[in-house]
Order: structure tokens, then C-alpha cells, then sequence
């Protein structure tokens, strides 16, 4: 002891004090006292609302584009009829393509959106004025193999779009405060826009029977997207709370009958030559359904989007322009 | 340069004395280059130009290896819907001119598979300069080359240095691993693709670096992200993108059991620490072979003993560890050809030429006959050792599917190497190194384990790029079955006591959703089935009962092709209500459920 210096001593204990004094100030700082076990807040439902402010004034609401056999030509007449791209794309907008690109399969097999429909949209688009126009879906099948072999990635490529590919860290996690859709990650592609367009393609569906407008909203999902299916009428409407498009445009040049969704058997497919656009992506599904020998009524999902307000389910009442 | 010239009056011509003067001014400032040792006699300057030349080509042949490496992926094209998703790369090229990998599978096929008759040039390269392989093309030597140079510790330097680059007897392992493989493969086993130092490459880069690397990466990307800061988000994002274009995929990948691989490679690196180019001195089996092969080598070296002063220089920068000092006879079979020797003596011992005197030169290797006879038997009765463990003939693994076009298991396991090829392209992450599933033999051989990925049904890329036939190379036609039976690799179960429409009353019909095959293997029965309420009914009594409408999921054995797409895709997460088994894999006359299944009409 005796070697030991009074300052020695203080500087030891002061040592040793600071370092469990350090360790007290981080301790607590960074206290976790346990979460909360219990439900989160619930609020209104999370929206990303791109529809135009501005009322359709006399111009159709809902154009259905039959009389022609070039898939190009159909979307131009039935865009023209709901008084043309410059209506919905500004000059300088970042608009969002979002066509249907969930599965490997090729053109022929109708269960992508034809191509051609999806180049001329892109087209369109630019010719608006559109400074940036991304084409992007989160497919379900391995994505690098959709984009191409639904020759979309080609098609869109050609024309100038912008083509992303579903990665990783493009999911964000979100509230979506839906009904059964509450926090899910979310990819972040199509909702970072100044304007959406959905570009769906019509088909059956094993389980919701027809879809096409509202289901594909589906590809705005990561994560684990094959729980929906339990109570898929519900998921669709909730999807279609959050995303409200400015323009739905429906593929309907070749058809899926059965074996929907993903099909596989070109006798399965039929020629059909029809786009519909539209500015109200419940009317879209309503009218489209017809298609195949549905009603409105028969299916679910379009009266649940109808009673939430996000459309109509009676086309009829719209004004229409069969061009 | 110019500008640490001295200054001098404008317009004066410059005389060749000034210019001398400025030139030892310059190194005068410049580090001096390290005085020869000993009689500074200069390396020829042909061996000079030749290290250097070897050094390019190391780091060439490496940045190949790794850009096939990272080209090992689908990622899409703008080519038209209709043109075939191939490879454009002969990404598999290193392992094509790997002899060990061609003698092996002509030792136990008794056939050189189509790309691999591409490994003669290797052995043509051989015969004429020695190893050169390994001192100049090998990756996998090449990142020894590099880890060797950075990583010793003190202990390694100097002296030490020199004793640990002087030829030891552990070197004759390597001649033993191989003399056992090649018997092995002999006895109807690849397995020495464990040790085949590209296979090694491709696997533990492929399956382990670059899987943590995309890891870390997305871990700091996330980071970023949470930071909340534009810029960052958005160097984020593009940095990302580029990866994944270029380094790996969109999607992480993972692999089954990985740990060992990436274990295993970073020991046989840090070895590098003790003993210089561990790996290719005591245990490459090509590096054996090539050995073998080096005693035909019409380039080699020539000592002038006499004028050795035994400074040991040319040990310092020995790769082969195959005695280049004078006294001793050069070791040719161990030689890597990285000519150091020369260009480090000082003394004008050394000297590489075509058609070297023989005098000090030990051309073979320095192996016992017994021991290699007994090597070679050893690895030889390894095989029917392994096979009477009971994962072959009886008691099968159901978790062993092999990928769509692979040859029936017992030839799968004559050719298959385990390069990991296949699991690198698949673009589901399907593929995986199989731990104990099939056997110790069949230790990292490819399985599909659909629950990490499926069998995407118009992708052939894994039979594209195996460079051994194990999986062959079929095309969309014959693997979907136009015109013919399409290639099945297992069937699907129920678990319906786990299904939510057989036992929950909950619609899903996921699986059949995703069943690729037309007409699909999945098909549904309709059904009104009661359900009970989730809350509890009036005054305390039971709960009560509605109606559901589901669709209930059968399968067809006969158009069920194993995709595992269900599997994948079953929302019952833990441990999914509908799995793949590999009963009626088209490969297999025996594996079968049908009677029908019995006209086999495979290959």
C-alpha cells in the first residue's frame, strides 16, 4: 500500500467510476421496458389517390375500343374517346405504367398484358409530355423470366419506357389500414408518381372468378401475397382503396377463359379485340367481366368496391363511347 | 517527371550532361530500388517481361473466373418472348479444361462428356511447359498467390519464410488425394469434385461469398434507407440496382447448410498464413495430376550448382515449393512455372529453357508405390462403404430431387462433380448443396428444396451450364412435354389436416393457382362445408355454424411434374399443407408410384 500514490488511488476509482457511470447513462438511455402487446392504432385506410381532380364535363366516362384488330390502335381510339392522354399526363409528370407481368408465360398464353397494348400506353404517355414513364409489377413467377418472355421488357424498351425489375430493396414496409390489409411491404416503384396508369389484362380466375383492374393491384405487394387468397374479395377491395389510378386501361385483345390465372394452353385463350379505358377502375371490372359470361353481381370484390365508394358497379349509368 | 527537372534558361538547348544531371538529381529523390544481393548479376530480361506477363494473366484469368461467376444468373433480356432463355457465356469454361474433372468422368462413365474434351489443352500446356496452370491461369491458385503474399505473420518472414517454402514431405498428400479419387471414380463416384480446386472456387465464392456479400450489402442498404436522407436513399438504390445487375440477383439468395463451404474456404485461405499456397502444395488434386503430367514438360529449369552461394533468395519467392535453390535437385512435378527463381537469383544459377539438361531434375513424384496402391484402394472400397449406408439402394431420401434432366442416381453420382454450377444459375434459388440427404456421397450434390424455391417450368439453365452431364442439357420442349412426356422430378402431397380448404373451411387454392402444368395437376373439388363462428354464441352457449363454399386441392399423380411451385407458394408458412417428394421422378424405373409410370421412356 504504501507505494501508492493518493493520486494513483483517485485516478483508479475515477477510472472505474467512469466506466460504470457510462455504463449506467447507456443502460439507461436505451431501457427497453417491453412493447406494448396489444392492437395498433386503426385509421382511416392509407390511399395514394392519382385520379384527376377535375370532373370528365360532357366527355364519356368509360370507352370501350372494339372495332379494329391492332392492339395499338384500340388503346389510341379509346383513349382519344375519353378526350385523349394529354387530359391525364402533364407536361414534366413521372408516370407509372403498371401492366400485368405475373407470369412466365409468353404473348399467346394471354396471361401478361399483350405488349402491344403496354408499348402504345408508353407511347402515349410521352407523347403527352411525360418526362419519365416507368413500367414496373411485382410479379409472381421468377420476374427477370416475365418481363422478358411476356415480351414486354422488349416492348416497352423500344418505345422508350423505363423498365424496373421487382428487387429486394425496392419493398418498403406500409399501414395500409385496410380491412384485412394492414401492414404490408409495399413496392415502392408504383406509388413514388406523379401519375398511374393500370394497364391490366381481363382474365378468369380460379377463385375470384374474373379479374383484372382491381386484382392487379396485387403486383403493388411484397411479402407473402398467398395468404390474400382467403378472403380475396376483401384484399381486392382494400388494394383498390389504396391505389386509385388516373386511367385504367383493360386488355381484353385475347382473353383467358379458363384456367385463370396463369393458363397455360393457348385453346385455353381467344381472340377478343377489345380495350376499355376508363377513369373508374370499378366500372372497368363491371363492364369487363361480360366479357366472360359474368355479372357484376356474381362477383364479389366489384359490389364490395361499389358499397366502399370507389366506383360504380353500374357501368350502365356511366357515359359511354363504344369506338 | 517533367516538372521535378530543374529549372534553366529559356531558349538554351538542353545538353546530354544537363539531362544527366537532372536524371540522378531524380533519383536522388526517388526511394532507391533495392541493390541485388550477392553478385547482382540482373535477371534476363525476358524473364522479367515473363513474371510480369505472368502476373497479368493471373489477374486476367482470375477477373474471367469471377465475371463467368457473376454471369452464372438469368437476368432477363430484351431479346423477343419467343427467343430460349440461354446463357450467353460459356460460363462453365474453367471447369471444361479442368483435367481432373475429365479424367474423373472418364474413369467412371468410360465417356469424355461433349465441352470437356476442351481439358486436353490443359494437359497440352502441360506436357509442353509444366505446371503452368497453376502458376499462371488457376483462380483458385491465384487467390492463394494473393493471400499467401498478404497474409503471413512474422513468423512468416525471412528465414522462416525460407523453411516453410523449402519441399516437404506433406506435399505427397496431394498425389495420394488424387491416386484415391481417381480409383473412386473408377469405382462409379465423382466425389473428388470436393477437392477439385474450381469446383472449390465456384462453390465457396458462389454459394458463400457472394450470398454474404449481397447480405452485408443489403443490410447497409436498409441502413441507408432508414436514414431518411434523400441522397443516401437514392446512392442506395442505384448502388442496389448496379449489384444486382451485375454482382448477384434481385432477390437474396441462400443456401442450404452453406456454413461448411464458407468454413472450409476461409480455413484453407488462412492456412496461407503458415505455410504458403497450402492448398495448392499439399492438397489440390488437378495440381497432382498436373504433376504427373510435368514430367513430359519439353520447358524446364537448368541449375549451375557450382555458382550457387545458397543465399536462398529464390526460396523467398518459391511457389511450388519444389527446392529452385542450388544443391538439390529442382522438383519439376511441383514447379508452378512463376519463374521467381530467376528472375529473384542473383547469381546466374537458375535458368528456364526448352529442353532443360535432366541432371538436377526430379521429374516425378516423390510418392511410395505401397502408399499409393493403398490410397488408391482406399478410395476405391470408399464407395460400396458409403453405399451400404442406407441411402441408395433401399431407404432412398424423399428430400433428394434432383434437378429436371438429370441421369438416373447412380450416374448422377458418376458425374456429378459438385461445382455448385447449377446452384448458382438456378434463378429460384431452388437448387442447394444437399447436407447428409443423400448420403455421405452425395455430400453438397444438388437437391431442390422447393420450399425455398420452385422449379421454373420453361427453365432449362442448370442443365445449360452443368459441364458434366449429370443434369442434360434438355430443352423446353422435352422438359414441358411437347409431344412427349414432360420431365417430372417428384410429385406433390396433401397434408390435409394442415390444408386450409380440407380442414380449416378456408377458401385458397394457392397451389392450384401457381400448378404450371396444362391441364393443371391440381385440380378442385367444390364443396359446402360447415364452419363454426369465432365467437361465442348467446348466452354463454355454443358457437354458432354457417356454411362455406371452398374449393378442396386434389393432385394427378400422372400430370404432377415435382415443380414444387405449391410447396412454394402454400400460405401455411412453418410447414406447408401441400410438399414435394421425388416418387415418380422421370430418371427413376424403380422410383415410381403408377403402374403406368413403368413404360419408362427416358434416355
Amino acid at each position: 500500500m504504501a507505494d501508492t500514490s493518493r493520486r494513483d488511488v483517485l485516478q483508479r476509482i475515477g477510472a472505474a467510476a467512469a466506466v460504470l457511470g457510462g455504463a449506467a447513462v447507456l443502460g439507461r438511455a436505451r431501457w427497453d421496458q417491453g412493447h406494448p402487446f396489444g392492437e395498433g392504432t386503426r385509421d382511416r385506410p392509407q390511399t395514394r389517390d392519382f385520379r384527376l381532380k377535375s370532373g370528365p364535363g360532357e366527355l364519356p366516362q368509360l370507352a370501350v375500343a372494339t372495332k379494329d384488330t391492332d392492339p395499338a390502335s384500340l388503346v389510341r381510339k379509346a383513349v382519344e374517346a375519353l378526350g385523349g392522354m394529354k387530359r391525364f399526363v402533364s407536361r414534366g409528370d413521372v408516370v407509372v405504367v403498371k401492366p400485368n407481368i405475373g407470369w412466365d408465360r409468353t404473348p399467346i398464353h394471354a396471361a401478361n398484358t399483350n405488349p402491344k397494348v403496354v408499348a402504345e400506353v408508353v407511347r402515349l404517355a410521352f407523347d403527352a409530355g411525360a418526362k419519365r414513364v416507368v413500367v414496373t409489377d411485382a410479379s409472381c413467377n421468377e420476374p427477370n423470366r416475365c418481363f422478358q418472355r411476356s415480351g414486354i421488357w422488349k416492348a416497352a424498351y423500344d418505345v422508350g419506357g423505363e423498365i424496373v425489375l421487382p428487387a429486394e430493396h425496392r419493398f418498403r414496409t406500409m399501414r395500409l389500414r385496410g380491412e384485412v390489409l394492414d401492414e404490408w411491404l409495399v413496392y415502392t416503384p408504383i406509388v413514388n408518381a406523379d401519375k398511374v396508369i393500370n394497364v391490366p389484362v381481363a382474365k378468369h380466375h380460379n377463385l375470384a372468378k374474373y379479374t383484372a383492374a382491381m386484382k392487379n393491384w396485387y403486383g403493388t405487394l411484397g411479402g407473402r401475397r398467398n395468404r390474400l387468397h382467403q378472403n380475396i374479395d376483401v384484399s381486392i377491395a382494400d388494394l383498390a382503396t389504396f391505389m386509385q389510378p388516373t386511367l385504367t386501361i383493360v386488355d381484353a385483345v385475347r382473353v383467358l377463359l379458363r384456367n385463370g390465372p396463369q393458363g397455360g394452353n393457348i385453346a385455353d385463350a381467344k381472340d377478343l379485340h377489345t380495350v376499355i379505358a376508363t377513369t373508374d377502375q370499378v366500372a372497368a371490372d363491371a363492364y369487363g367481366c361480360r366479357l366472360i359470361g359474368r355479372t357484376p353481381e356474381e362477383i364479389p370484390y366489384i359490389k364490395l368496391a361499389h358499397d366502399r365508394g370507389l366506383g360504380t358497379m353500374f357501368w350502365q349509368n356511366l357515359r359511354l363511347a363504344e369506338v | 517527371m517533367a516538372s521535378s527537372e530543374p529549372a534553366r534558361p529559356a531558349g538554351k538547348a538542353v545538353s546530354a550532361n544537363d539531362l544527366g544531371g537532372a536524371l540522378d538529381k531524380l533519383r536522388a529523390i526517388l526511394p532507391k530500388s533495392k541493390a541485388r544481393a550477392g553478385s547482382g548479376i540482373p535477371a534476363r530480361k525476358v524473364i522479367r517481361a515473363l513474371v510480369w506477363a505472368r502476373r497479368f494473366a493471373q489477374a486476367g484469368f482470375l477477373g474471367v473466373f469471377l465475371w463467368f461467376l457473376f454471369q452464372t444468373a438469368f437476368r432477363g433480356t430484351f431479346a423477343s418472348a419467343d427467343t430460349r432463355v440461354r446463357l450467353p457465356l460459356p460460363v462453365e469454361g474453367f471447369l471444361l479444361a479442368d483435367p481432373f474433372v475429365g479424367a474423373m468422368t472418364l474413369l467412371s462413365t468410360r465417356t469424355v462428356y461433349r465441352g470437356l474434351l476442351w481439358s486436353l489443352v490443359t494437359i497440352g500446356l502441360t506436357v509442353v511447359f509444366g505446371r503452368v496452370f497453376c502458376g499462371w491461369i488457376c483462380p483458385f491458385g491465384t487467390i492463394h498467390h494473393v493471400f499467401a503474399w498478404i497474409f503471413p505473420s512474422r513468423y512468416g518472414k525471412g528465414s522462416k519464410r525460407v523453411e516453410s517454402n523449402k519441399t516437404s514431405p506433406r506435399q505427397r498428400v496431394k498425389y495420394y488425394l488424387l491416386y484415391a479419387f481417381l480409383a473412386a471414380a473408377a469405382a462409379g463416384s465423382a466425389a473428388g469434385g470436393l477437392l477439385d480446386p474450381i469446383c472449390v472456387a465456384v462453390r465457396a465464392i458462389g454459394l458463400a461469398v457472394i450470398p454474404a456479400a449481397q447480405y452485408v450489402a443489403g443490410v447497409a442498404s436498409s441502413g441507408a434507407t432508414a436514414t431518411g436522407v434523400r441522397a443516401l436513399q437514392s446512392g442506395a438504390d442505384a448502388t442496389g440496382d448496379f449489384l444486382a445487375r451485375t454482382v448477384w440477383q434481385s432477390k437474396q439468395v441462400y443456401f442450404h447448410q452453406t456454413w461448411l463451404v464458407g468454413l472450409l474456404f476461409v480455413a484453407v485461405l488462412f492456412l496461407n498464413r503458415f505455410i504458403p499456397r497450402f492448398w495448392c502444395r499439399v492438397l489440390c488434386p488437378l495440381g497432382a495430376l498436373l504433376g504427373v503430367f510435368a514430367r513430359f514438360a519439353l520447358f524446364g529449369m537448368e541449375k549451375d550448382h557450382a555458382k550457387c552461394t545458397d543465399c536462398n533468395l529464390c526460396l523467398v519467392h518459391c511457389q511450388g515449393a519444389d527446392s529452385p535453390q542450388g544443391g538439390v535437385k529442382h522438383r519439376q512435378d511441383e514447379c508452378h512455372m512463376c519463374l521467381n527463381c530467376e528472375a529473384a537469383c542473383p547469381e546466374d544459377v537458375i535458368k528456364f529453357r526448352f529442353l532443360p539438361g535432366r541432371a538436377s531434375t526430379v521429374r516425378t513424384p516423390d510418392t511410395a508405390r505401397r502408399t499409393a496402391i493403398a490410397t488408391a484402394a482406399a478410395g476405391a472400397a470408399m464407395i460400396p462403404a458409403a453405399r451400404i449406408a442406407d441411402v441408395l439402394d433401399t431407404n432412398y431420401s424423399s428430400k433428394v430431387i434432383r434437378p429436371p434432366g438429370s441421369v438416373e442416381e447412380r450416374e448422377f453420382l458418376e458425374r456429378c462433380i459438385r461445382c455448385a454450377e447449377c446452384m448458382k444459375v438456378c434463378p429460384n434459388n431452388a437448387l442447394h448443396p444437399a447436407f447428409f440427404e443423400a448420403g455421405v456421397e452425395g455430400i453438397w450434390t444438388p437437391i431442390l428444396i422447393p420450399r425455398i424455391g420452385y422449379c421454373e417450368h420453361s427453365c432449362v439453365l442448370c442443365g445449360q451450364v452443368c459441364p458434366t452431364g449429370a443434369i442434360q442439357k434438355i430443352t423446353e420442349e422435352q422438359k414441358l412435354g411437347v409431344g412427349m412426356k414432360p420431365v417430372s422430378i417428384g410429385t406433390a402431397f396433401y397434408d390435409v389436416g394442415r390444408c386450409l380448404p380440407w380442414s380449416m373451411a378456408t377458401p385458397c387454392i394457392v397451389c392450384e393457382e401457381f400448378c404450371p402444368t396444362s391441364p393443371k395437376a391440381i385440380w378442385v373439388e367444390e364443396a359446402t362445408v360447415p364452419k363454426r363462428l369465432p365467437i361465442a354464441g348467446q348466452d354463454g352457449k355454443e358457437p354458432e355454424m354457417t356454411t362455406v363454399h371452398v374449393q378442396r386441392p386434389h393432385v394427378d399423380p400422372a400430370l404432377c411434374i415435382g415443380c414444387g411451385a405449391c410447396e412454394k407458394v402454400c400460405p401455411v408458412q412453418d410447414q406447408p399443407a401441400v410438399y414435394v417428394t421425388n416418387v415418380g421422378e422421370t430418371r427413376s424405373k424403380t422410383n415410381v408410384i403408377l403402374l403406368e409410370n413403368t413404360k419408362y421412356s427416358g434416355s
